[in-house]
């Protein structure tokens, strides 16, 4: 396993963008708010064409081969990088915690997946860990918002404030809590379609809090949890609504700009 | 409904809508949830206890044989007697042996969840040996003649009004508001049992190799005078309850009940060195300890051995989001829970529990709430992947295609432009802006949500248009 305090430095390379697939066919805009503001922070962004999905959603699912085939192609597909950011804490947890694992049995595919493993951040971890950057300069009118604390990116990744802190730092943005904001929202995967009944009651009790929460926007690092939690919002004709951190800190920099 | 594990998700779908249920299962979970969380935070440096506790656990599954075999010793050099079951029936066929012999006919018992595992109270009634639970919890599921739904909190799924219905049709109680005075009636109920009992049986939360004396962890004080007062006292332990010294036990006791019950410290904590000395005027004249098996050494062989570490706090219950959503008899086994998904499945055949390692969101609040830190959301990956055969061809293949596309961007992008096409298609013709309705094996999704249209430019597109070819 790749030791966390001993990873290389991401400072002063390129990033290599893993869009995930679900940004990729269903909410790009995420991924264009990423480029965005990389590029603003004057780091060059590169996009392997060859990537399609992390391999999660076998793995979680107990289909290993099915998860190496496609692991296979994302380590083909990023084999030039030199790091690797996506904008999706349970996708970088799966390269960075998975990876290894998935091919201890396997000399060559091992060496290449402890590599990337060692060089795959969460956005938000790369800009604030990585690079100490706290600040991107970003400037919106007055709102509050709160976090829900995507599994993953939280007890996989460890991720603490890094997103807070970011957000905290656009201008006129407030930032309060969300109640049960680490409690998990029911996603997980084929779980929610495999056992429904119980993953719309967890998703019961996210939408409770976030009613009850008096945030103008609800801010999350994973793009499945906003899926899961969006979906019943809107199925329930709640007016609120789960942003991606990425799209606030973008609309930002764009208010700044104007 | 039978306790069957094959029934999760039948049992969990009407646990759902148990209106009783889930208020009991909320104030349960919570309460003790919360309360662990602060007691926690109290500690200068609760990572540091946890990470001494995994590792006092994970030295003593490592010396596993050895210490047992040191604990036997010792039991005996007490003056005490070791029997060694291999399997519950053994298990249950030691103890009747021993009623036999000393013609035991009435029996007081603290709790332990061992006895419920090895389904010891029918075979004793089916040989006229009454035994009566002591604890308070226990003692209601046997009035009722019901399940413990948590592995410490036996009763977590019935409410104050149930109970006290219970108590009133039961043992005779008059109505009583307060839980303190149905508390008191039950306890005077239990006294008359304490004094006539001519054996008292209790589990064991650790048994300490060094000086081979069984440790149990109360807060009722019953477990004292279950071993205490009636002439033979017969510990039914699992093997892994072992630990080597006392010095590993002072960090465990400091972990057990703050992740428990949220509290500080335990209020009684008995230790058993065997039968009474000769100078020793309290304690019962013989000793027993059952060692069971029951499965344990194949998960002590198998990949999922760090089960074996856990000190049956319950943390992991209250913390998990399906428990608090399903409770505890939806699992159909005396172990649920996370952990109990793990130890059902390992210790009992992986087909029979299989839905078990599935009912998961992989959330992880379980190994973050695990005083010894038990790796529960990567077992139940294992476990999914010995299962993965059980999910049924719909499943399979559709992985197999799944994969076929992942594997091959230009599958890839073009199953992007298709599902886009297909769905703008489809919200064409409703008029929506959203799915409100997926075709199976998915459409479990749009029973409790609606599903984003695919984005009419991908990001590989995005990106061919404005990055590639500027
Ligand atoms: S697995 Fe951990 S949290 Fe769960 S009961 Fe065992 S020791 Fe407690």
């Amino acid at each position: 396993m790749v030791d966390e305090i001993l990873r290389p430095s991401p400072r002063h390379k390129p990033v290599s963008l893993f869009v995930t697939c679900i940004v990729d066919m269903v909410y790009p805009g995420t991924g264009v708010s990423v480029v965005e503001i990389l590029e603003h922070l004057d780091i060059e962004v590169r996009f392997p064409m060859g990537q399609t999905c992390c391999g999660q959603p076998a793995f979680n699912s107990g289909f290993h081969d099915d998860a190496r085939a496609v692991a296979k192609q994302f380590l083909t597909a990023f084999a030039d990088a030199e790091v690797i950011v996506a904008p999706s804490g349970s996708c970088a947890s799966m390269v960075r915690h998975y990876y290894p694992q998935l091919f201890k049995d396997d000399a060559e595919w091992y060496d290449r997946a402890t590599w990337a493993a060692s060089m795959t951040w969460e956005f938000t971890e790369y800009l604030v860990d990585g690079l100490g950057i706290t600040d991107i300069g970003a400037k919106l009118p007055p709102m509050t918002v709160a976090f829900h604390h995507a599994c993953h990116g939280l007890r996989l990744m460890g991720l603490k404030n890094q997103a807070q802190q970011l957000v905290e730092n656009i201008d006129g943005v407030t930032v309060t809590e969300l109640e049960g904001y680490d409690q998990c929202c029911g996603f997980g995967g084929l779980f929610s379609v495999k056992m429904p009944q119980i993953s719309g009651a967890m998703l019961r009790d996210k939408i409770e809090h976030i009613k009850a929460c008096d945030a103008d926007m609800i801010l999350t690092g994973d793009c499945s949890c906003m899926t899961q939690i969006n979906g019943g919002l809107s199925r329930n004709q709640v007016e609120k609504h789960v942003t991606h951190i990425a799209d606030l800190l973008a609309r930002g920099l764009k208010h700044n700009d104007q | 409904m039978a306790m069957n594990p094959k029934n999760f998700v039948q049992s969990a779908t009407i646990a759902i809508e148990d209106i009783t249920l889930q208020t009991a299962l909320e104030r349960g979970t919570s309460n003790a949830d919360g309360r662990r969380r602060q007691v926690m935070a109290e500690l200068d440096d609760p990572y540091a206890l946890r990470m001494q506790g995994r590792h006092a656990k994970l030295r003593a599954l490592h010396d596993l044989p050895d210490l047992l075999e040191q604990m036997e010793r010792n039991v005996i050099a007490n003056g005490g007697h070791v029997l060694w079951a291999a399997d519950a029936a053994e298990a249950r066929q030691h103890i009747l042996n021993i009623c036999r012999k000393h013609d035991l006919k009435r029996g007081v018992k603290s709790k332990s969840m061992v006895t419920e595992e090895i389904e010891l109270l029918p075979a004793l009634e089916a040989a006229g040996i009454r035994m009566v639970e002591t604890d308070l919890g226990e003692y209601i599921v046997q009035l009722a003649d019901d399940h413990p739904s948590h592995i410490v909190m036996p009763v977590m799924h019935r409410t104050k009004d149930e109970v006290r219905e219970l108590f009133m049709e039961k043992i005779a109680m008059p109505y009583h508001e307060e839980a303190s005075e149905m508390t008191a009636h039950a306890r005077k109920t239990l006294r008359e049992e304490f004094l006539n009992a001519d054996f008292g049986m209790s589990g064991g939360n650790f048994m300490i190799a060094e000086t081979g004396t069984v440790v149990i962890v109360t807060n009722e004080g019953n477990g004292r005078l279950s071993t205490g007062m009636p002439p033979v006292h017969i510990a039914v332990v699992g093997i892994e309850k072992i630990i080597p010294t006392w010095e590993d036990f002072a960090t465990l006791i400091q972990l057990l009940p703050r992740s428990a019950t949220g509290q500080r410290l335990t209020v009684y904590v008995n230790m058993f060195n065997g039968p009474a000395r000769i100078d020793e005027p309290d304690g019962p004249q013989e000793f027993y300890l059952v060692l069971v098996d029951n499965g344990r050494s194949d998960v002590y062989a198998s990949e999922y051995v760090e089960a074996l570490a856990c000190i049956r706090c319950g943390a992991c219950l209250n913390a998990c989001p399906v428990y608090q959503t399903v409770g505890g008899h939806s699992y159909g086994s005396v172990y649920s829970g996370p952990i109990g998904a793990i130890v059902t499945p390992a210790m009992w055949g992986k087909e029979r529990a299989s839905p078990l390692p599935f009912a998961s969101s992989l959330c992880g609040a379980c190994k973050e709430a695990c005083p010894v830190e038990i790796n529960i959301p990567d077992m139940l990956i294992a476990l999914r992947r010995d299962l993965a055969k059980t999910q049924g061809p719909v499943w399979e293949l559709g992985m197999k295609a799944w994969r076929f596309g992942n594997a091959h961007p230009l599958l890839f992008e073009m199953g992007g432009k298709f599902a886009s096409k297909v769905t703008h298609a489809y919200m064409q013709s409703t008029g929506a802006d959203k799915l409100d309705t997926l075709p199976p094996p998915l459409n479990g999704w749009t029973e409790h949500r609606d599903f984003p249209p695919f984005a009419e430019q991908s990001f590989h597109d995005w990106w061919r248009q404005n990055r590639e070819d500027k």
